[in-house]
């Protein structure tokens, strides 16, 4: 094999790759990628079953329950139009969780309705804010 | 007066830079030629000046001197003074100011002491640093001053994030740093060879230490990186799948790539061009993880500030330099000379492998990192993209790449037979057919993957060490043990997160004090809580007795309190044995006399960190074997 042939060959071999990465990367990507809801956004289009989402909003007062167990939580997510979800979560919730206060949950949805968190979102400190909540406030303030 | 100093320290290296740039460009120009003597001094003189403006940078910090911004915003009288040291660049503008003082110690080391290189490429290397120091001089000095002053000085400062108060801040953006910036020595250098149209094996053996010193660095940052977020977060697991670690995670995939390819280049003289756009896109991938973290596109612990113009200068520097760059690679790759052909059945053959399996995984980290930042700013539609995507895409290519990789080694250059490598591989591939028989016996019901790595990890180890068969090994040059040691690590590596993920036992419960719990081979004694304090927080600690086969130990997980900024947070408490870690956070109280407790038993996690340590050791021994090689190395190939 002459070495031009043989670059060509490489060549082509390094396009296949890439071509096939993408291609791979954007079918998991159907499957896997878990969008965001808003509560209103639940209200508009419907539960969507069988896939791992994440949802936010804040906590609304005098929502959160504790079950008997001592690690399961019952808490219900709001924002601005009237809509809720209810949201069930194991395990210890991150040290700045509390009512009235932003959440970012990820999970699955029940067929009836009620929305079971895998994980809770971190906040890192007091001046921060899920990245699809701060969005917004963002945009307002850079249009001013 | 320190902060001036260090400011005016700061513009007097931006404008050497700028001189070194200018000064290359007419030194490589026809009677330019007087020229090329001083600019080895100028990188040496704007590398000392940058460090200069570093270490005045450290010294407000430690003083916490309250007149200048940074300190009032990110520091606190009453912190300890490694964080006060650490926390220089536990911000945005010192962790640039560290970004920018290792990329021109970096390129001050190569004026120091880079031998082997043409000298009209060196100057053209040089000329590239130095352009890409000026930019990130400018986005120091005009959107992000470190030194700015706050006047009247208030009487306190906010302190630092609770999260980065840990000894791992001390180290690991270090370290991190050194790997991501020292890739920029790599592109430099294809910059500089292509400029002089000097690709070839000497420029190859030029490079290698510089990529192999950056890439160490690499590993280390990412590895130290991995066990600070696992002990310090509380989750138990030991990589997210986080943007920010993706951001790490890809330079160090190119850099991988850059490091095989580049011993084709330097050995065989194959792969030019290949290498060459490899170099450009491994500092590429640091830009762009420089972009994705520090731009405050992304929230999370390490965007210490959203600012949209930052975010913009960042942008525009990526394309500038990486636009350049893929410019002059177009116009200029036809000049580079065609290597020596080589079968598919060679060593050649299997390093192609192991570089078009690490720019498709790389390829697919890139896409899940950037489609929800493009997909938010085109659609405004959001999504998140986490561990089942990446495990189920990269995951299974990154098996194929370890078996690649035992293969490799026992492959002979230029030309194999496909049955000489099978009769080579005998060992290995009985290793893991035993060790599969064994994991089917004893484990039933493991699942794929980790069943997979498991049997993977074990022929990989196996074969790692076959390059050493019957060969004295005092005799073995330094670089062979590094390979060894580099491979064998991954193998470890591999083998601790298949037993993380097949085996690990998880218990979350509320119980009083008093009571006890199972996990794992352990039986957990909930003994107290009680209050304590230390420097600049307050905890509840509480006591923790494990027992396994009559012997104990205590743990103390703590949930602290931090006073400026308020903050929560949970510290962790590990025990690490022979055979795993048990793991243990405290949560909260649950009103009725009860606590929250998450327990893991993990076992054999540690050989993650411990093949992370493996690799890095592995890539040292190869670069001091390479180094004290004085003479061009004799090609293997011709020793037949």
């Amino acid at each position: 094999m002459k070495a031009k042939h043989q670059r060509l060959v490489l060549l082509g071999l390094a396009i296949a790759a890439i071509v096939a990465a993408v291609l791979l990367a954007m079918s998991a990507l159907r499957d896997q990628a878990a969008y965001f809801y808003a509560p209103g956004d639940i209200a508009r289009e419907g539960v969507p079953i069988d896939r791992a989402v994440r949802i936010g909003g804040m906590v609304r007062h005098g929502s959160i329950r504790r079950a008997p167990d001592g690690v399961t939580i019952d808490f219900i997510v709001g924002d601005e139009t009237n809509a809720t979800i209810p949201v069930r979560y194991r395990g210890i919730v991150p040290d700045l969780f509390k009512e009235d206060s932003g959440v970012v949950a990820e999970g699955r949805f029940r067929p009836d309705g009620e929305f079971v968190a895998s994980e809770i979102l971190a906040k890192h400190d007091e001046n921060y804010r899920p990245p699809q909540l701060a969005g917004d406030r963002h945009k307002s303030e850079t249009l001013k | 007066m320190i902060a001036e100093l260090g400011l005016s320290a700061l513009w007097i290296a931006a404008s050497l830079s700028l001189l070194q740039l200018v000064l290359g460009a007419f030194a490589l120009r026809p009677g330019g030629a007087g020229l090329v003597p001083g600019i080895r001094p100028i990188a040496l003189a704007q590398a000392l000046c940058v460090g200069l403006a570093f270490a005045a940078l450290i010294l407000v910090f430690l003083r916490t001197d309250l007149s200048v911004a940074l300190v009032v915003q990110n520091s606190h009288i009453a912190k300890p003074w490694l964080y006060k040291f650490a926390g220089a660049w536990g911000n945005h503008e010192g962790s640039m100011l560290l970004w920018v003082t290792i990329l021109a110690v970096a390129g001050g080391a190569v004026a120091l002491l880079e031998r082997r290189l043409e000298e009209r490429t060196l100057i053209a290397t040089l000329a590239a640093q130095a352009a890409i120091a000026l930019g990130f001089y400018a986005f120091l000095l005009f959107a992000s001053n470190p030194f700015a002053r706050l006047d009247p000085a208030p009487a306190e400062g906010q302190g630092l994030n609770p999260l980065l108060q840990d000894p791992g801040l001390a180290f690991h953006p270090p370290t991190l740093y050194l790997g991501y910036v020292g890739i920029s020595i790599a592109f430099s250098f294809a910059v500089g060879a292509l400029i002089t149209r000097d690709v070839g094996p000497a420029f190859a053996r030029a490079m290698r230490p510089w990529v192999l010193a950056a890439w160490i660095m690499l590993t280390i940052g990412i590895t130290a990186g991995s066990y600070w977020a696992y002990y310090e977060l509380g989750w138990g697991g030991w990589w997210f799948w986080d943007p920010v670690e993706n951001a790490s995670l890809m330079p160090w995939l190119a850099a991988t790539a850059l490091l095989h390819s580049v011993t084709v280049l330097a050995t065989r003289g194959g792969l030019r061009a290949w290498t060459v756009m490899l170099a450009v896109v491994a500092f590429s991938m640091s830009m762009i993880g420089t972009f994705l973290v520090r731009s405050g596109i992304l929230t999370s612990v390490h965007a210490f500030a959203v600012d949209p113009r930052r975010g913009a200068f960042i942008l525009v520097l990526l394309a500038l330099y990486i636009g350049g760059a893929l410019a002059l690679y177009a116009v200029r790759v036809a000049t580079v000379r065609e290597g020596s052909t080589f079968d598919p059945i060679s060593r050649e053959g299997a390093l192609v492998a192991n570089n078009l399996l690490l720019s498709t995984i790389l390829g697919i980290v890139l896409v899940g990192t950037l489609y929800p930042l493009a997909l938010e700013a085109a659609s405004g539609e959001k999504l998140s993209i986490g561990p089942p995507y990446f495990n189920s895409t990269a995951g299974p290519l990154a098996l194929l790449l370890v078996a690649v990789m035992a293969a490799g080694p026992l492959v002979r250059w230029r030309r194999d037979r496909a049955m000489a490598v099978v009769w080579r591989l005998s060992v290995p591939l009985a290793v893991g057919v035993v060790a599969l028989a064994l994991l089917l016996l004893f484990v039933p019901d493991l699942h794929i993957l980790p069943l997979l790595g498991l049997v993977l990890a074990a022929g990989a180890a196996a074969a790692s060490i076959a390059p050493l068969w019957k060969r004295n090994l005092r005799r073995t040059p330094l670089f062979t043990w590094g390979m060894v040691i580099a491979h064998l690590g991954i193998s470890v590596s591999l083998a601790g997160m298949a037993c993380d993920g097949a085996f690990t036992r998880e218990r979350l419960i509320a119980l009083p004090p008093g009571q006890s719990v199972d996990i794992g081979p352990y039986r957990v004694r909930f003994e107290a809580v009680d209050p304590v304090a230390g420097p600049n927080w307050t905890a509840i600690e509480a006591t923790l007795v494990a027992e396994r086969g009559g012997s104990t130990f205590t743990l103390h997980p703590q949930a602290r309190t931090f006073s400026s900024p308020p903050t929560e947070t949970s510290e962790t408490a590990i025990a690490t044995r022979i055979d795993g870690q048990l793991y243990t956070v405290l949560g909260r109280p649950d009103g009725h006399g009860r606590w929250q407790l998450r327990l893991w038993w993990k076992p054999f996690v540690t050989l993650i960190w411990l093949g992370g340590a493996m690799i890095a050791v592995g890539g040292f021994l190869s670069l001091i074997g390479r180094l004290r090689r004085r003479h061009p190395a004799v090609p293997d190939g011709a020793q037949r």
